[in-house]
């Protein structure tokens, strides 16, 4: 039971960060395509934005660990 | 068959200081602050006019760094002033991530209780380490929004009773404060932690030559948290610093 239960946790945990990250990927490179000068600060935007979608999986990721070894 | 790896989320005691329970984590982050110490205190003791090699790369992530938080800050004066907070954060946890890769940390130990007690344990994967961190920045962050702001205005972001829809966002931001102790803290030690018990596994189902991209990742993955838990120290800093009245 609890090994379904942790493969619940990081499988439907990380559907919603991957989704996210996808669209931030795809939007930064589009306005970096559109915008070649502001490439710097879309970058530095992407990245944070990158790292605030990839916690979120993070989180789900310590709940399983959690679950497994505690 | 071997036994099965045993994964700890807690780090393991190795003795006492009176009342101080000294963990392997603790340990080796002692030894991640002295070599941190040592290298400052040799590069500022040869301090040259025309500098050698050490001395010149340092110059050198200083000059690029200073650049970075330029980008974000918006002037150097302020750069130079927050720069201490931001690089020592990146030093550290990038040290830490770095020596938690080492040959022997993890892996050379006592025999205690029947299984593996190691002497060494990557200082970022034990979730005291990061959440003191965590703590450690907010605290910088609001201390400076106090300073650079004065006591009314940074703490009308938190407090604003002009009418109810900013109160509400007054509270989402004091509630959004402490939100991010947590997610500074869980994303490094997730991170620093999901990294070790992924190669303890891979080590144990297929210890030689498979392990090495693995090795590889962890070695980029401790730098891109390093670059992050500065990165959103700054960012955030840049926040407090720069409140407007009108928001």
């Amino acid at each position: 039971m609890e090994l379904l239960a942790i493969g619940l946790i990081m499988g439907l945990g990380t559907l919603g960060p991957a989704i996210a990250i996808g669209l931030i990927g795809s939007r930064s490179a589009d306005a970096i395509g559109r915008n070649p000068e502001a490439s710097s600060k879309i970058q530095t935007a992407m990245i944070l934005a990158l790292a605030f979608a990839e916690a979120i999986a993070i989180y789900a990721l310590v709940i399983a660990l959690i679950v497994k070894f505690v | 068959m071997a036994s099965s790896p045993v994964i700890s989320i807690k780090a393991e005691p190795l003795f006492r200081l009176g009342e101080l329970v000294v963990t392997n984590s603790l340990f080796l982050s002692w030894i991640t602050a002295l070599l941190l110490i040592a290298a400052g205190l040799v590069l500022w003791l040869s301090l040259k006019p025309v500098p050698g090699f050490l001395q010149n790369f340092f110059e050198l992530v200083l000059e690029k760094t200073l650049e970075f938080m330029d980008t974000i800050i918006g002037n150097r004066r302020q750069s130079e002033k927050y720069l201490p907070i931001v690089l020592t954060i990146f030093l550290f946890v990038l040290t830490a991530n770095w020596l938690g890769l080492m040959p022997g940390v993890g892996s050379v130990g006592l025999r205690e209780h029947g299984h593996l007690v190691p002497l060494l344990r990557a200082p970022t994967a034990d979730l005291n380490f990061t959440i003191a961190l965590a703590v450690i920045s907010l605290i910088f962050i609001n201390i400076a929004g106090l300073v650079a702001l004065g006591w009314k205005r940074h703490m009308s972001r938190f407090f604003n009773f002009s009418n109810p829809v900013m109160s509400f966002v007054g509270f989402l931001e004091l509630v959004s404060e402490f939100v991010k102790i947590v997610s500074f803290s869980f994303r490094l030690f997730g991170n620093v932690f999901a990294g070790e018990v992924l190669l303890v596994i891979i080590g144990f189902l297929v210890p030689y030559v498979v392990p090495l991209p693995f090795l590889l990742m962890e070695f980029f993955v401790g730098i891109v948290q390093a670059f992050i838990f500065a990165m959103l120290t700054l960012v955030f800093i840049a926040l407090a610093v720069s409140h407007e009245e009108a928001h």
